[in-house]
């Protein structure tokens, strides 16, 4: 079985937000829900200071608290890891949105528009009633990896069957893949890289790997040394 | 540094935190009823208010709801939500209480009592579950919501008790003076527990909050209705004028410190890296995390 997780190279990430863009237009999200966005951090204390872009959204853990608490059932698991909302079960209590450590989820509670004086044409063209009044985050384009999967194709590898934000990135700093699967692209940026997820002092689990170095060289074993 | 610090949530607001507020008054006041009821047979009119208190207190939580009239299916998981299981708790205490008072018997109000307890312990699992709010998580925060809730029934029973149980009034007084006693110095050792356990364990918004809060919280709270009580104690003369201070004083800090927690001081977790990464020709450095010391 697969087990779907986005890798993130904190060295190639620019902040250039294409990714923010790329979801936004693929998925209508509304204004300020953002699925997927870009921090732009600043770190360390003057002069030795730096920044750093971080992609975050979703982490699709595979220990989800906005799963286990929703009431209604509407967040599930799917066996691939993909954490999903079923928009006519829930509720939108906002249970979720609090449980989650990652800020990742969203509630809009009435149709909204970028421009105060009207709403754009595609604003009303990709109106998603169904999403007001719930929870609603990033899917990793489940639809995307859905399609793929049915077609033959590969998720994180051909485009069609990969989430937006992935084939938007310029710099190749997101990558999308299956890490059960030892040789996949992810597997093997893990093997080579040193890596951190967030807050995983909290137990979730995610299925967001950051990228922060390569692996060192491996020492070459001391010959005079017998075991 | 906006958009990358803890920032304070706003999706629950003065209506989650009225269920907390309600639904841990009525179930304390529940509570104290029923053991006033040992002394003096049922109370009804306060046991029924206990009621009211968590009736309304839940249909607050309806009222935050962004699709209300799928209410229903709050009841779809029990397996693993605590939300869940104080609606599906409610159901029972509302039903023994009524049956209680409308049948005047006092086995079912103890019944109602005991879930009651249940309830609010849903009620303190229900914020212990919620991992990304950090004052709400920690594990200590069941003390507190354990003890302000009854300690805020003893302090409505002490305020309501001379008009809706004037008959039980003489009766059941110094007991449940005594009892509140008990539990504002329970809750006292609570929130200090709790707030020792945060240090380091939330953003700093949310400590500050908390800190800027406990003053008030513990002299409200805790002095002026200890002082209350011990004058009534000591001078009965003035025990009824005493119960109604310690009885506002005491409730009303309950309530003030579950709305701060809940609306206030709800900062979330933020974001945080563990590494700052090489970068070209760089050298690689220590994380960061926003918002926390």
């Amino acid at each position: 079985m697969s087990r779907w997780a986005m890798v993130a190279d904190l060295n190639r990430c620019v902040g250039c937000q294409t990714c923010t863009a790329a979801c936004k237009h693929t998925n209508a999200t509304a204004p300020g829900v953002q699925w997927r966005k870009v921090l732009d951090l600043e770190v360390g204390e003057y002069p030795d200071v730096s920044r750093v872009f971080v992609p975050v959204g979703c982490q699709h853990c595979a220990e989800p608290p906005c799963m286990h608490v929703c009431p209604t059932t509407a967040t599930r698991q799917r066996e691939d890891g993909v954490v999903t909302i079923d928009y006519d079960l829930c509720i939108g209590c906002g249970y979720c949105i609090v449980a989650c450590p990652y800020q990742a989820r969203f509630k809009v509670m009435k149709p909204t528009q970028a421009y105060e004086q009207s709403r754009m044409p595609q604003e009303w063209k990709q109106e998603q009633p169904e999403r007001y009044g719930v929870a609603q985050k990033c899917t990793f384009c489940s639809d995307r990896i859905d399609y793929g999967l049915a077609n033959d194709l590969t998720p994180g590898l051909d485009p069609e069957a990969t989430p937006a934000c992935v084939n938007s990135c310029i710099a190749d700093a997101l990558v999308f893949g299956d890490i059960d699967e030892v040789d996949s692209n992810v597997s093997q940026l893990l093997a080579e890289n040193q890596y951190f997820r967030m807050h995983e002092e909290l137990e979730t689990e995610p299925g967001f790997y950051y990228l922060w170095n390569s692996k060192p060289p491996e020492e070459e074993p001391d010959p005079g040394c017998t075991q | 540094m906006n958009g990358t610090h803890p920032w304070l949530q706003t999706w629950w607001d003065w209506r989650a935190a009225g269920n907390f507020i309600a639904g841990g008054s009525g179930s304390g006041l529940l509570l104290i009823t029923a053991v006033a009821g040992l002394l003096v047979g049922p109370v009804a009119w306060l046991t029924l208010l206990s009621l009211i208190l968590v009736t309304a207190g839940l249909s607050l939580v309806w009222l935050e709801l962004g699709r209300p009239w799928r209410f229903l299916h709050v009841f779809f998981n029990p397996h693993t939500s605590w939300m869940t299981r104080e609606a599906i708790v409610a159901m029972p205490l509302l039903i023994l209480g009524l049956t209680g008072v409308l049948t005047a018997r006092l086995g079912l109000v103890w019944a109602a009592a005991t879930v009651g307890m249940v309830f609010l312990y849903c009620q303190g699992r229900m914020l212990i579950a919620a991992k990304g709010i950090p004052v709400w998580r920690t594990p200590r925060i069941m003390g507190l919501i354990l003890t302000t809730g009854i300690a805020e029934g003893c302090g409505l029973y002490l305020l309501l008790a001379p008009w809706l149980a004037p008959d039980a009034l003489t009766a059941t007084f110094p007991l449940v003076s005594i009892l509140l006693l008990v539990f504002i110095a329970g809750r006292f050792f609570a929130w200090r527990s709790y707030r020792s356990g945060l240090q380091g364990n939330a953003p700093t918004a949310a400590l500050e909050v908390l800190h800027r809060s406990s003053p008030a919280f513990i002299v409200i709270g805790h002095i002026l209705p200890a002082l209350a009580i011990l004058s009534g104690l000591l001078f009965p003369g003035i025990l009824l004028i005493s119960g109604l201070v310690a009885g506002v004083t005491a409730a009303s800090a309950g309530w003030f410190i579950k709305n701060v927690i809940i609306t206030r001081a709800a900062f979330n977790q933020g974001y945080a890296i563990e590494h700052a990464p090489a970068r070209g020709g760089g050298h690689a450095g220590p994380g960061t995390k926003p918002g926390w010391d």
